[in-house]
C-alpha cells in the first residue's frame, strides 16, 4: 500500500471517530430519543412498583419505566443549584402523586451524574426524595446524555407502541413547580 | 495530505481532551478553566497515619488567620488540599462537603478548606458555591506552605487533592491523595471519620 493511501485510510478513521465522538456528546435534543441508558434495579420494592419494574430483573431499559410521560433529572449531590432546586423538585413530584389523573401517567426519576451509591442516597435522606434516584459514579450514563450542564431535565413521551420522543430537554433549575409542571403538560399534551 | 492529516489528529484531540465530566454545575457555567488529564499524583507525602499533624496558621475569607493548633482538645479536624480555585474537579468538591454538614457535626469534626490560591480569587470562586459553613483557608504566601509540610504541593504549584483527619490531640488518624483528576467518593471520607468517633 503507498503511504499517501495510509495516510488517506488513517484521516478517514480519525474523522469517523471523531464523528462517533462528536454524535455521543451532543444533549438530547427535543423531537429525538434517549440514547440506551440500562439502569440498575432500585432495592427499595416501593420504586419497583413506582417504575413497573418487576424484581426478577437486574437492570432495566430506562424505556421500560411504565409511564407516559418520563422525567428525568440529572443532577449531583456537588451541584450547588441540584441542592436548592431539591425542595422545588420535591414538590413537582408531590403534586403529580397527589393528582389522581397524572399519578399514574407521569413518572420522576433522578441520575446522579458522577456520584456514587452512597453520594445518591446521602442527597436522598437530606431532602427527603421520594422517586427513585440512580448512582452514575463513573459518569458513563451521564456521557450518553451528553455531558449536560446539571441539573437538567428530559422529558420523554412513550407511545402506546413503546416508542419515545423527547419533547423537553433543557438545563437549569425548575424553582417554580406549578409552573413547571404546566409546561411540562402543556408541551406533553396531555 | 500531510497538512490535512495533522489538522485531523488536532481535531481529535481536542475532542477526547475537552470531555471533562465535572464542574458541571449551572453554578460555575462558563468560568471553569479545564486543564485536561494531569498527572494523578505529583508529590510524596511528608506525614504519615500516627505521627504529630504539623501546625499552620493561614489566612481565612473571614479576615481570621486559623490555625490546625486551635482545635487541638475541642475538635477532631478534616483538612481538604485541593488544587485550584475555578477547575472542575475543585468546583464539585466543596459545595457536596457543604451539603454533608450534619456528617461533620455527628463526628465532632470540622473541615478546613485549603488551597494555593489567594483571597481574593477564593472569594470569587466560594461565592459561586452558595454560604459554606467551613473556614476557606488561602495558602497563597509563604507559597503552599502548609501543602508542602504535609506533602501534597506538586512541581505546578498547586496541591494535590488531598484529604486528612487529625483527632483532637493533634495526631493524623487518616491521611489519603486522591488522583488530582477525580474526586474521591464521600464514603470513604464518612467511613473514616466514624471509625475515628467509635474509637
Amino acid at each position: 500500500m503507498k503511504k499517501t493511501s495510509i495516510i488517506n485510510y488513517v484521516v478517514i478513521l480519525l474523522l469517523v471517530f471523531a464523528g462517533i465522538l462528536f454524535a455521543e456528546i451532543a444533549p438530547p435534543e427535543e423531537g429525538g430519543v434517549l440514547p440506551e441508558v440500562i439502569l440498575s434495579l432500585p432495592e427499595e420494592p416501593v420504586h419497583q412498583k413506582y417504575l413497573g419494574i418487576t424484581a426478577n430483573k437486574k437492570t432495566f431499559h430506562i424505556s421500560e419505566i411504565n409511564a407516559e410521560i418520563l422525567l428525568i433529572e440529572i443532577f449531583s449531590m456537588y451541584c450547588p443549584y441540584c441542592q436548592k432546586d431539591a425542595p422545588a423538585v420535591n414538590e413537582l413530584y408531590d403534586k403529580i402523586a397527589q393528582d389522581g389523573n397524572l399519578k399514574a401517567k407521569i413518572k420522576l426519576i433522578g441520575i446522579g451524574a458522577g456520584n456514587s451509591p452512597f453520594e445518591v442516597d446521602f442527597f436522598r435522606n437530606t431532602y427527603k426524595i421520594q422517586f427513585p434516584l440512580f448512582a452514575d459514579g463513573d459518569f458513563s450514563i451521564h456521557k450518553r446524555l451528553g455531558e449536560v450542564r446539571t441539573p437538567f431535565f428530559i422529558g420523554v413521551k412513550v407511545k402506546k407502541d413503546g416508542t419515545h420522543n423527547i419533547f423537553y430537554s433543557k438545563q437549569g433549575a425548575i424553582e417554580d413547580a406549578p409552573k413547571f409542571l404546566s409546561l411540562i403538560l402543556d408541551k406533553a399534551g396531555i | 495530505m500531510k497538512k490535512c492529516f495533522r489538522t485531523s489528529l488536532i481535531f481529535l484531540i481536542l475532542f477526547v481532551t475537552s470531555g471533562y465530566a465535572f464542574g458541571m454545575s449551572e453554578a460555575f457555567k462558563n468560568n471553569i478553566f479545564n486543564p485536561g488529564q494531569l498527572k494523578p499524583v505529583d508529590s510524596i507525602l511528608k506525614v504519615k497515619v500516627g505521627d504529630k499533624a504539623p501546625d499552620f496558621a493561614l489566612p481565612s475569607l473571614s479576615g481570621d488567620k486559623i490555625s490546625l493548633g486551635q482545635f487541638k482538645g475541642e475538635k477532631n479536624v478534616v483538612i481538604s488540599f485541593v488544587p485550584a480555585a475555578w477547575t472542575p474537579v475543585c468546583s464539585d468538591q466543596w459545595p457536596g462537603y457543604n451539603l454533608a454538614k450534619v456528617i461533620f457535626d455527628k463526628n465532632d469534626a470540622v473541615l478546613l478548606g485549603i488551597t494555593v490560591d489567594n483571597i481574593p480569587t477564593l472569594y470569587a470562586w466560594t461565592n459561586q458555591m452558595g454560604k459554606l459553613w467551613f473556614p476557606v483557608l488561602s495558602d497563597f504566601w509563604p507559597h503552599g506552605n502548609a501543602a508542602s509540610m504535609f506533602g501534597v504541593l506538586r512541581s505546578d504549584g498547586v496541591t494535590e487533592r488531598a484529604l486528612f483527619i487529625i483527632d483532637k490531640s493533634g495526631i493524623l488518624r487518616y491521611a489519603h491523595v486522591s488522583d488530582i483528576n477525580k474526586r474521591p467518593d464521600l464514603k470513604d471520607l464518612v467511613t473514616a471519620l466514624e471509625k475515628l468517633n467509635n474509637k
